[in-house]
């Protein structure tokens, strides 16, 4: 068994599964009805992505179904980045997270594509079609609450001051990283930082929005040291298998 | 999002390439993209479509249903305008 390329592979899929689960809260409180349904779309597309990941995570170890990687860890056992478990804090904020978020995984799975490794290529050929999308949605929600009224841009740049801090996390390498690089399996995500900042550069100039200066940033959750509201979503995704074990549906 | 931003959209989606673009709803939106996303959301969950179209609906221009003899009664008994004396070739489709 490859301990590296099952621990890489759960990595990637906890960062669908953990933006996946905030992005259903918004479930039944969207702005609108449309935009209700776009979302909880969107979050669906993540919960495919975290399975596609964790069912190949199975096929490395036998030992653990994907309902076994989701439902049956502790937080502190989660590796994905900070920036997806945030708190959606409001429709502005969660838009301004998830397009950097949108950026960054478009980009990654456009190397992922290449990988060694047969399985992560084929995940990455199939999830990359939704991140196109997700990608598209962010942005011109981006554009049209930053270049909108005095209150939405005020909204979307306060988010965007806060979460800077976490963006830099997407790109720095570990050495579980350093070692599915060198093996060809892992994407050198270093490498996608400055086509990452155009992008963002692109679309935060068409929104009127700044990059805030001199941030100092924020980083471990690849480490499992998450923010302090991470236990809470991991307890509430989990209620159900902890307090039934063998509950199915 | 305020009501007062939004503006109601007829949305048609083509099922096929080649046949024509059906009316399935409306929805609301304020700008022509949101409208798209929202059709695209809204309508094309189940793999529906091979293209959306999505109108404002102010700019459709409806017949009132107070012209409605005028419209329609007179076609009633022109049965010439029925090509019913034609055989349909088997090779044709959509027609």
């Amino acid at each position: 068994m490859d301990k590296n390329l099952l621990k890489y592979t759960i990595r990637l899929g906890d960062n669908c599964l953990v933006l996946g689960q905030r992005m259903s809260m918004w479930c039944s409180n969207g702005p609108t009805l449309e935009e209700d349904i776009a979302l909880a779309n969107i979050s669906l597309d993540l919960f495919g992505q975290a399975t596609s990941f964790y069912s190949f995570a199975e096929k490395i170890d036998a030992k653990n179904s994907p309902d076994d990687i989701a439902f049956k860890r502790d937080a502190d056992n989660f590796s994905n980045c900070l920036i997806v478990e945030l708190d959606n804090t409001n429709f502005g904020f969660t838009i301004v997270r998830n397009f950097f978020f949108d950026c960054f995984q478009f980009l990654f799975y456009e190397r992922l594509k290449k990988s060694n490794c047969q399985s992560l290529s084929d995940i990455a050929y199939k999830s990359i079609k939704e991140v196109k999308y997700h990608l598209r949605h962010s942005t011109n929600w981006l554009i049209r609450l930053g270049d909108g009224t005095n209150e939405s841009n005020s909204k979307v740049q306060n988010a965007l001051n806060e979460i800077w801090k976490f963006t830099d996390e997407l790109f720095v390498l570990d050495d579980l990283d350093q070692i599915m690089i060198r093996d060809g399996v892992g994407v050198n995500t270093l490498e996608l930082k400055s086509e990452w900042k155009n992008l963002v550069d692109k679309a935060l100039a068409d929104a009127k929005l700044k990059v805030p200066k001199n941030t100092k940033m924020v980083y471990g959750g690849k480490q499992g040291k998450h923010t302090n509201s991470f236990k809470e979503l991991i307890s509430e995704m989990q209620y159900i298998t902890r307090k039934y074990s063998d509950a199915r549906w | 999002m305020s009501e007062e931003n939004s503006e109601v959209w007829e949305v048609f989606i083509q099922s096929k390439n080649g046949l024509a673009h059906k009316h399935v709803g409306n929805l609301h939106a304020s700008d022509k993209k949101m409208a798209l996303e929202n059709a695209r959301d809204l309508y094309t969950r189940r793999n529906e479509g091979s293209c959306i179209w999505v109108v404002k609906s102010k700019d459709i221009v409806s017949s009132e249903s107070e012209d409605s003899e005028a419209f329609f009664d007179p076609s009633n008994d022109k049965m010439y305008r029925h090509p019913t004396f034609y055989k349909m070739p088997d090779g044709a489709k959509h027609i």
